[in-house]
Order: structure tokens, then sequence, then C-alpha cells
């Protein structure tokens, strides 16, 4: 059933007509070159973007129609450089809820880090000593703070060294298979889209290209898709 | 002083000047602007200053507020290109410390309403305000261009606009206010000021000058604060359209 559709969606120079689904508690990729508008794409799902032409739906309901606070509780997202508050690694997990002036349970706080495999790491460590993967993965539990129903991930793993992005892609899968979520990811490294991915989207100068379940990419009648596919292309 | 004295004193622009050219510095042309610059907006403004102080009228004086303003408004705006909006609310801001500044003083009695008082404290209150919101401005911009990523990540939490912007709104007010905190726990030590200086060399009582000295110290502490919490607060809403999306600093072209 799809969760989320793009119907006719251009955004100024960057996004052309696009139109397809993003089915419910499945993991979808963005795949494709740089500049093909994958971010963009993402950024108009919780509406940090809106379409020049063009509808989003969630849930049926037009994205422009629903409040914006609510909505963004609902579909969180991790951004690719994993920004970080100067502080602690509680403060971090704290901010979704101090922007409210509410204050995030300690216990529900080392339950988020357990479940991103950084139980290793004291509630009161200061940020700035973490390694990218620990950043990484703490600002995956920091999306989780509001318990959304979709998770936007942007290049999540593209700073992170190789040995913890297959550790990254396991956590995510078990925590999209345990709870149920709707996550939506952006890649440009096929081979991971491959590992994690129940659907794909293939972007390309801002149009999309192909979309529809993963292994059919491999079947793909659009001579880019098959170059990339192949390898040869970046 | 006499005009000979003033045209003996331009000695010390010319060992600046011999300098410059001796060293290949490149400056020499702008110190002969300046210097050319500043004598005749100075001349001018002495002239205009003896005919309201002899006019007696208080439409001159507010006119001369007002011109006051529109000037120091005009030199901030340049700075604050890229904030949409930013010279009504520097205008606004401007209005507000000198209408706050004057009726405080004038309403306790500090000072009355007169040109010889009324103008040169407006004009240091509005010039310590220019100052303040041009530094208020550029630090803000520079703030909301390193954070743009944590911004959009407030956003993404279902933060609103000021949630979004507190750290960088926060860290240029006091980043603004700093240096005026800072050069009036060292006034006295460091330097004599400039005003007090001033009153001293034109024969009044040492004490008198110090305690209209403190008065502006005091006055330009509450203006510093005011003017960049104006201008932070009216200008920080624009970064953003009615979606609760950021717009950020458009780049000047």
């Amino acid at each position: 059933m799809s969760l989320i559709e793009f119907k006719n969606v251009s955004h100024k120079d960057i996004l052309h007509n696009i139109t397809g689904s993003f089915k419910e508690n499945k993991i979808t990729t963005l795949v494709g070159p740089s500049g093909a508008g994958k971010t963009t794409c993402l950024k108009h799902i919780n509406s940090l973007l809106s379409p020049s032409q063009g509808n989003i739906y969630f849930k049926g309901q037009d994205i422009e129609q629903i409040n914006k606070k609510e909505l963004r509780k609902e579909i969180g997202m991790a951004f690719q450089s994993s920004p970080m508050i100067e502080g602690t690694v509680y403060d971090n997990l704290n901010l979704p809820k101090s922007i409210f002036n509410e204050k995030l349970d300690t216990a529900i706080a080392k339950d988020l880090l357990a479940c991103m495999d950084l139980s290793h790491i004291d509630l009161n460590q200061k940020v700035k000593v973490l390694s990218g993967g620990e950043r990484s993965r703490l600002s995956i539990a920091r999306t989780l703070v509001n318990e959304p129903k979709v998770l936007l991930l942007d290049e999540i793993t593209s700073s992170v060294e190789y040995r913890m992005v297959r550790e990254i892609e396991r956590l995510i899968c078990q925590l999209q298979k345990n709870v149920g979520l709707t996550a939506i990811w952006i890649t440009h490294d096929l081979e991971q889209a491959r590992r994690v991915s129940d659907d794909m989207w293939f972007l390309k100068d801002g149009h999309l290209l192909e979309f529809g379940e993963a292994s059919l990419i491999n079947q793909s009648d659009n001579t880019y898709i098959q170059s990339f596919v192949r390898g040869e292309y970046e | 002083m006499t005009f000979t004295q003033l045209l003996l004193s331009l000695v010390f622009v010319l060992i600046p000047l011999v300098l410059t050219l001796y060293l290949k510095l490149g400056l020499e042309n702008d110190i002969i602007i300046a210097t050319i610059r500043s004598t005749i907006q100075l001349l001018i403004i002495g002239y205009i200053l003896t005919f309201v102080f002899d006019a007696e009228n208080p439409i001159f004086i507010i006119l001369m507020i007002i011109v006051m303003i529109l000037a120091a408004t005009q030199n901030v705006i340049k700075k604050g290109s890229g904030i949409p909006g930013i010279a009504w609310t520097i205008l606004l801001a401007m209005i507000t410390v000198e209408l706050l500044s004057m009726s405080l003083m004038l309403s306790l009695g500090i000072i009355d309403f007169t040109a010889q008082e009324v103008i040169p404290i407006s004009g240091m209150v509005i010039g310590n305000s220019m100052v303040l919101s041009l530094l208020f401005v550029s630090e803000f911009k520079e703030e909301v261009k390193r954070s743009d990523e944590i911004i959009e990540l407030i956003l993404s939490f279902g933060g609103d606009k000021k949630s979004a912007v507190s750290g960088s709104l926060k860290s240029a007010i006091r980043t603004s206010m700093i240096p005026t905190i800072e050069s009036q726990k060292t006034m006295g030590l460091v330097q004599l000021p400039g005003m007090m200086s001033g009153l001293i060399i034109g024969g009044a009582d040492p004490l008198e000058a110090v305690l209209y000295q403190l008065l502006i110290l005091f006055l330009i502490l509450m203006t510093a604060t005011i003017a960049s919490i104006i201008v932070g607060y009216l200008s920080y809403p624009r970064l953003f359209n009615n979606k609760l999306q950021f717009i950020g600093i458009k780049e000047e072209s």
C-alpha cells in the first residue's frame, strides 16, 4: 500500500515532473548519480521544500494541507553530515524534545543508544569526540526520539568506515522490521541499495527514470540505468 | 582653536601620507579622500549645528535627529543586504532606541530639551546603535550561514522559526554586545573616552565631564542591547517562508 505519492512534482530546475510512490513498511532507496535531485526529492517528503508544480500526498492527504509540525514529527530525517549541536550526547538526543520545552527521559535516551548499538557511549560524553560512525548512528537515534512513522535517510553512511557501513545497514533493516517503519534512503552506492531495498527509485538530472521492486532495476530498458548497473558511472 | 591651528594640524596627515608613499602601501588616495571628506563633512555639520543652536527651534532639533537616523540606517542596510526587509527593521530599531533613550532622559530630568544637549547625545546614541547593528547584522549573517544544517535539522523535528535560529540569534547578540561591555570594563584605565576628553579640552570641570561620560556609557549599554535585540528578533522570521521552510541568506551579487 502506498504511503507517500508524488504526482507530477517539479521543483525549479532540479526536479522534473516526478510521479511515483513509496510503500508503507518498506525500505525504498533513492539511487542515482550526484546532482540527480535525490536530496531535493527527500526534503519534499517532510516539507522542508515545496514543489513548484504538482502534489505530494501522505496517507492520501496533500502534504501542503498538513500541519508542518505534525507532519515533521511523523516523518523524521537524518541528514548526510549528521549535524550536531555543541554539547553532550544527551543534549543532542534531547534536541527534538528541548525545542518544545520538554525533556527526554534518560532511560529512553539509553534505549535509543542501545537500539543503534551505542550502549558503550555515556550520555554525558561530548559529541565532538565521537567517530564518524558513532555520529551517524547518534543522528539516526536522535531522529527516532519523535517516534516517526517514516524515516528519511540522506546518505547516512557516506562518511563512515566500510566496516561500520554494514553495521548501520543491519541496524536500520532490523529497526525497520521491529518497529514497522517506512524508510526512504538515499544512496549513490548501488550495491548498498541492493542489500537494503525492497523498492528503488532511480533518479537522473531530476527525472525519475525507473521505480519499482529493487530486483527489477537489473532488467531496466533504460540505457543509462543499464550502464549504471554495470558500474560504468559513479 | 583657530583655522590656522587646524591647518598646522595637517602635519598629522602628512606624516602617514609620506610613510605610505615611502612604503608603497597604496593608501595615499584613501588618506587624502578621508581627510578632505571628514574636514568638509565636519565643517558643514559645525555650521548647521551653529544655526540650529542659535535658532532654538524644536523642529530643527527633530529634523537633525531624523537625518541622523536615516544616514545611520542607510549605512547598516548596506551590510544587511541578503536579509529580506532589513531596511525597515533597522529603521524601526533606530527610532525605538532614540525615542526610548530621549524620553527616559527627558522625563527623568537628566537633560533638557535643548539643541546643545539633545543633538550631541542623540548623535552618540544613534551612532553607537549603528555600529552595534552593523556588528550584529554581520555576525548574524555569518552565524546563519554556519548553522544552516542545524536550522534545517530543528525544522525537521517540527521546530518553529524561533527554535531553529535561537542558537544563531543568541550568539550574534552576545558577540555584538561583548565589545561594548568589555570596553566599559577598562574605561578610564586604558583610555579616556572621547567625549570626556573633548569636554576637558574645552575647559569643563573633569568631574562634570566624568558624570556626562558615565551617562553616555550607561545609555550606550542600553541602546546596544535594545538595538541588537530589535534587529535580531524582527529579522529572523524573514529567513523562513510561511510553510516553515528555511530560505536563508540570499547571496549578494
